[in-house]
C-alpha cells in the first residue's frame, strides 16, 4: 500500500510542478506595459521585408520611426526608397591619389549611425608597400604615423564591393541578405538571425557583426535613414556598407558620404549603365583592377590609377 | 556571251574612270574617320579641314564653361587692379620684396615667374600661352595648358573632389581650391585614428 | 493511453532511482548545466561580445564543438551498418545504444548552434513556410534539414524498438528496417553537408579544398566509435547488459582503418600546401608552426597529431587492440585528438589570417568555456537518462507487467558490483507501478 502511495505522490508532485511552470511561463509573457509588449510582439512576428504588404510595411515603418525617435529624442525618418530603374551603381577608387587619411572611414561612421563602442567601421584602409604592390599579405591597417602619406607606401580602402555574384547572399540560411536590382547588397536587420555565415563567406572582410549592444550618442545620430541601410541596428545582426542607400537612391541622388568627404578626390561613384558617367569613363580609360578577381565575385568596386 | 562580257568590261572601266576623274568635293581621303567609345567606326561627313577648329583668341567659346565657386582669394586681394592700375608694370624677373612676399613660387620656378601667368598689363586677368586673357574663374584653362591629362580628367569629373548629385548637378571646384597655384604639392595630413584592435575589449 | 502514461511513470521512476554513483554523476551534470545556463543568460543579456569572437574570427569555440559533435552523431552509422545491413548479431543487440548516442549528439549540436547565433528567438525564420529557409542555395539551410531529419529518424527508430521491447513484442521488421536503411545515408549526409558548408567558401582557402569532405567522414568514424566504445565498456562493467568482445573488437578495427584514412588525407593536405607554397600556406603555418609570432594553436595541434598517430597504432596492432587498458587509452587519445584537430584545429585557422591578412588570435573566453561545458553536460545528461531507460528495457528488467497495463521494474536496478561480492541494491522487491 505504501508503495502505491509513494508512487502516487511522485506522480502528483511531477504534475504540480509542470502546472506551476506553465503558469510562470504564461505570466512572463503577459508583460505589464502594453506598448512595450505590443512592440516586442510585432517585432518578433515581423515578416521578411520582401514579403511585407504595403500596409504591413507602413505599420513597420511607423513602429520603427516611433521607437527610434523616442530612443534618440529627435525626429527620425525611415525610408524605404526602392531602386531607381536603369541604375547599377559602381564605385571607383583612385589608388594614385588616396593618402590614407581615413576621413572616409569616419564620415561613413557618422552618416551611417555605426556603433561607437563596440567600434564598427565599414571601411578598412590598408597601407601597402609600393615595392610589393597590391600584396594583401603585407597589408597593415593599424598604421598611425604623424602624417600620411608615408614615403614608400600607398593606401587602399576596402569596403563592401557590392559584388554582382555575391558569395554572402548565397549562404544566408534565411535570405536575410540579398542583392537589389540596383546592385546594392542589403541586409534586413529585423530578419537576420546572426549566424555569421555570410561573414565567413565574404572574401573582403566587408561584413561586420554587432557583438554587443551598439552605442550611438543621440547628438551624433543621423536621423535620415533607410530601412535597409543606415537605421540604427540592434545587437546580434550583421551590417555593412550599402553605398549610402539613403543618399544614392534619391532623385536627384547624392553621392555616398565617403565619396564626398575625400579631400583628394580619390573616390568616384556613378551609374554603370549610363555611358556618360564618371565611373564608365574611368573603367574605359584608366587602368582598372578588382580585388581577388580570381574568386569571380564580380565586384562593382573598381580600383584604378588615374596617373 | 562574248557581247555581254564586252559590255561589262566597259562598264567597269567607265565606273573606275569616273570615280577618279569626277570632281569630288567630298574627297574620301580627307573624310574624317573616328572611333566612338564603344569601338564603332564613325565616318563623318565633314572633311578633315572642316573638323579643325580655328583658334580665335578674342572670341574663343569652344570650351564648355563650368559653374565653379568663387576662387579662394585672400581677403581683400581682388580685384588686383585696385592697386595695380596706379603702379608701373615691371617685367623684370626678380624676387618681390615689398608686397606679395608671403608667396614663394614653388611651381616650375626655374622656367617661369609671376607674369608668365598673371597678365602684366591687366592684373585682373590671367594670360594663356596663346595670348588670350581669361578670368580667374576660368583658371583651370591656364593649368590645363601644361597639365592636359589632369584637365581632361577634371572635365569629365574624375579628377578632383566630387560633390553634388551623381545623377544631377555636379559641383566642380577650381584647381586652385585644392592646389595652391604657387606651391601646388599636397601637404601631408594627420591621419584620423586607426581602428581599435579586436583584442582590446575583452571581457 | 493509460499504457503510455504507465510507461512514462515507469521511466520517471527509473531515472529518479539509482546507486550513489548515479546520483553523484547526475548531480554533477546538473550543476554544470546550471552554470552553463547562467552563462547563457548573461550572454543573452550582454550579447556575444562576452565571447572572444570578433569580426576577424567570427566563428569560434561553439562552432568548433558543433562540428565535432556532428561527427560523433554520424558515427552511429558505424553500428547500424553491421547490425541491420549485415545482420551481425553481436552488434545488433546494442545498435540502439548507438542511435541514442546519435540523438544526444544531435541535441548537443542544436544547442551549440542556438547559443552561437545572435538572435535565437528568430529561430522560426529557419522553418520552411513559416519563415524563409534559403534551401537549396544555402548549405546551412541544408544542415537544418538534414540534422533534424537525422534526429527524427533516430528518435523514431530507437523509441519504436524500445517501446516494442517494453511490450515484450518483436518490433515490426517491415516498419523499422526502411527507416534504419534511410538513417545510413542520412548519417553520411549530416556530415557531408557540414563539410560542404565549410568547403564551399572561396573566401577561406584553408577550407576550400575538395578533400575536406572525406576528411570529415574519416575523422567522424574514429571519434564517434571511440566514445561509443568507452560507453559500452562502462555499460558492460556496471550493468547486466552483455556486450560481446568480438563486437567491440570489430568496431575498434574499423576505427583503425578510419584513422588511417584520416591521417592519409591530412598528410595529403599538408603536402599540397607546403610544396606549392602559395600565399594560402599562411593558415597551415599558423596552425603547425606559428605565423609572425602568433602560435597559440601550435602545441594543441601537435598534441592532437601525436594522440592520433599513437591511437592509430594502438588500434592497428591486434594485441594492443585486445588489451582492455590500451584499448581504453586508444579511445581516449582518439577522442581528444580528433576533438582538437576537427574542432579548434579546423575552424580557427580558417579565420587566421583573415581575408585582409590580419591576425587576431582567438582563444575562448570564460563564458564560452562555461557554456560549452554546460552543453556537454546537457548532452551527457540526455544520454544518461536515455540509457537509464534503454538498458533495463534491453535487459528485460523494464517491461509491461502481466496485466498488460501497468509496468514492471525488475529487481536489478542499477546496482554496483563490489569485488568482495557485496551488492548494494536500491530496491529488492519487484514493484508494480500504477494501477
Amino acid at each position: 500500500m505504501s508503495e502505491i502511495t509513494k508512487v502516487d505522490y511522485v506522480q502528483h508532485r511531477s504534475r504540480r510542478k509542470f502546472l506551476k511552470g506553465l503558469a510562470a511561463g504564461v505570466g512572463l509573457i503577459a508583460l505589464p506595459s502594453k506598448d512595450a509588449a505590443a512592440s516586442v510582439w510585432d517585432e518578433f512576428f515581423q515578416k521578411h521585408f520582401r514579403e511585407l504588404s504595403r500596409d504591413e510595411l507602413k505599420g513597420v515603418i511607423t513602429r520603427l520611426e516611433k521607437d527610434y525617435s523616442k530612443q534618440f529624442a529627435k525626429q527620425v525618418t525611415v525610408k524605404t526608397t526602392p531602386p531607381i530603374e536603369g541604375v547599377l551603381y559602381g564605385y571607383g577608387l583612385d589608388l594614385s591619389r588616396c593618402i590614407g587619411c581615413r576621413r572616409c572611414v569616419y564620415a561613413c561612421v557618422k552618416e551611417n549611425n555605426q556603433s561607437r563602442d563596440p567600434q564598427i567601421h565599414w571601411i578598412r584602409v590598408l597601407q601597402l608597400d609600393k615595392e610589393k604592390g597590391v600584396d594583401l599579405s603585407h597589408a597593415e591597417q593599424y598604421y598611425n604615423p604623424e602624417k600620411v602619406p608615408e614615403k614608400g607606401h600607398f593606401y587602399m580602402p576596402v569596403q563592401c564591393q557590392q559584388c554582382e555574384k555575391p558569395p554572402c547572399t548565397k549562404v544566408c540560411p534565411v535570405q536575410a541578405t540579398w542583392k537589389e536590382n540596383d546592385g546594392i547588397v542589403v541586409v534586413d536587420y529585423n530578419w537576420c538571425i546572426g549566424c555569421r555565415y555570410c561573414m565567413a563567406a565574404c572574401p573582403y572582410g566587408a561584413r561586420h557583426f554587432n557583438w554587443g549592444k551598439p552605442t550611438l550618442p543621440a547628438a551624433e545620430m543621423n536621423p535620415v535613414t533607410h530601412y535597409l541601410g543606415n537605421r540604427p541596428r540592434p545587437k546580434g545582426v550583421v551590417e555593412k556598407c550599402t553605398f549610402c542607400i539613403q543618399r544614392t537612391r534619391e532623385q536627384p541622388g547624392r553621392y555616398p558620404a565617403c565619396e564626398e568627404i575625400c579631400p583628394v578626390g580619390a573616390r568616384k561613384f556613378g551609374n554603370l549603365l549610363d555611358p556618360n558617367s564618371e565611373i564608365r569613363y574611368l573603367i574605359e580609360n584608366k587602368r582598372v583592377f578588382k580585388l581577388k578577381d580570381d574568386l569571380n565575385t564580380q565586384p562593382k568596386f573598381f580600383y584604378f590609377y588615374a596617373t | 556571251m562574248k557581247k555581254r562580257s564586252f559590255i561589262v568590261q566597259w562598264l567597269v572601266l567607265g565606273v573606275m574612270v569616273s570615280a577618279v576623274l569626277l570632281p569630288d568635293t567630298q574627297s574620301y581621303a580627307a573624310r574624317v574617320k573616328e572611333f566612338d567609345r564603344s569601338g564603332k567606326l564613325i565616318v563623318s561627313d565633314k572633311t578633315a579641314a572642316e573638323q579643325q577648329p580655328t583658334y580665335d583668341i578674342k572670341n574663343n567659346s569652344s570650351e564648355k564653361t563650368f559653374a565653379v565657386p568663387r576662387p579662394p582669394f585672400t581677403e581683400g586681394i581682388f580685384p588686383c587692379s585696385q592697386c595695380h592700375t596706379y603702379m608701373k608694370p615691371n617685367p623684370q624677373r626678380r624676387s618681390l620684396t615689398e608686397y606679395h612676399t608671403e608667396i614663394v613660387l614653388h611651381h616650375a620656378e626655374g622656367q617661369r615667374w609671376c607674369t608668365d601667368c598673371h597678365n602684366l598689363l591687366n592684373r585682373d586677368k590671367l594670360r594663356l600661352v596663346s595670348g588670350e586673357l581669361i578670368d580667374f574663374t576660368e583658371s583651370y584653362r591656364l593649368c590645363g595648358q601644361c597639365h592636359g591629362d589632369k584637365f581632361r580628367d577634371w572635365k569629365v569629373g574624375i579628377h578632383g573632389k566630387r560633390t553634388g548629385n551623381w545623377n544631377g548637378d555636379k559641383q566642380y571646384l577650381l584647381c586652385v581650391h585644392c592646389h595652391n597655384p604657387h606651391d601646388p604639392k599636397f601637404k601631408a595630413l594627420k591621419p584620423l585614428p586607426p581602428p581599435v584592435r579586436p583584442g582590446a575589449a575583452r571581457h | 493511453m493509460k499504457n503510455i502514461w504507465n510507461f512514462f511513470a515507469g521511466t520517471l521512476m527509473l531515472i529518479s532511482k539509482g546507486s550513489k554513483a548515479y546520483y553523484c554523476w547526475v548531480l554533477f551534470l546538473l550543476v554544470l548545466m546550471a552554470i552553463g545556463a547562467s552563462a547563457y543568460v548573461r550572454q543573452l543579456d550582454e550579447g556575444l561580445i562576452i565571447s572572444n569572437m570578433r569580426d576577424q574570427v567570427s566563428w569560434g569555440f561553439y562552432i568548433s564543438n558543433f562540428t565535432f559533435m556532428v561527427g560523433v552523431a554520424a558515427a552511429a552509422v558505424l553500428l547500424v551498418i553491421p547490425a541491420y545491413v549485415y545482420e551481425w548479431g553481436p552488434i545488433k543487440e546494442f545498435a540502439v545504444l548507438g542511435e541514442l548516442l546519435a540523438v544526444s549528439a544531435i541535441v548537443m549540436c542544436l544547442l551549440f548552434v542556438t547559443v552561437d547565433i545572435g538572435h535565437p528567438e528568430r529561430f522560426w525564420h529557419l522553418i520552411p513556410k513559416l519563415g524563409l529557409l534559403n534551401f537549396p542555395q544555402s548549405l546551412l539551410a541544408w544542415d537544418v534539414v538534414v540534422l533534424n531529419t537525422y534526429l527524427v529518424l533516430n528518435l523514431t527508430i530507437s523509441i519504436y524498438i524500445l517501446y516494442n521491447l517494453y511490450y515484450k513484442r518483436e518490433p515490426n521488421h517491415n516498419f523499422y528496417t526502411p527507416l534504419v536503411l534511410l538513417s545510413i545515408p542520412s548519417a553520411i549526409s549530416i556530415h557531408t553537408v557540414t563539410a560542404f558548408l565549410y568547403n564551399g567558401l572561396g573566401a577561406r582557402p584553408f577550407w576550400n579544398s575538395s578533400i575536406l569532405v572525406p576528411r570529415f567522414l574519416a575523422s567522424a568514424f574514429c571519434s564517434g566509435p571511440a566514445f561509443m566504445l568507452l560507453i559500452f565498456l562502462l555499460v558492460r562493467k556496471y550493468t547486466k547488459f552483455k556486450i560481446k568482445d568480438e563486437a567491440i573488437q570489430k568496431v575498434a578495427e574499423i576505427m583503425a582503418y578510419a584513422m588511417f584514412i584520416n591521417l592519409l588525407l591530412l598528410g595529403a593536405e599538408i603536402f599540397k600546401e607546403y610544396y606549392t607554397a602559395t600565399v594560402h600556406l599562411d593558415s597551415f603555418q599558423y596552425l603547425f608552426q606559428g605565423l609572425h609570432g602568433h602560435s597559440a594553436l601550435v602545441p594543441y595541434i601537435w598534441t592532437a597529431m601525436i594522440f592520433n598517430i599513437t591511437a592509430f597504432f594502438l588500434f592497428l596492432v591486434p594485441s594492443t587492440r585486445k588489451n582492455p587498458i590500451t584499448l581504453v587509452i586508444g579511445c581516449v587519445l582518439v577522442f581528444v585528438g580528433v576533438y582538437i584537430e576537427k574542432g579548434m584545429g579546423l575552424v580557427i585557422p580558417g579565420f587566421i589570417p583573415d581575408t585582409l591578412h590580419e591576425i587576431y588570435e582567438y582563444s575562448p573566453s570564460n563564458t564560452e568555456l562555461m557554456l560549452a561545458m554546460g552543453i556537454w553536460a546537457t548532452g551527457l545528461f540526455v544520454y544518461t537518462m536515455l540509457l537509464r531507460v534503454a538498458i533495463p528495457i534491453l535487459n528485460g528488467d523494464f517491461h509491461v507487467a502481466d496485466d498488460g497495463v501497468s509496468s514492471y521494474i525488475g529487481d536489478d536496478l542499477f546496482f554496483v558490483r563490489q569485488e568482495n561480492g557485496e551488492e548494494e541494491e536500491m530496491v529488492t522487491e519487484p514493484k508494480q507501478v500504477g494501477e
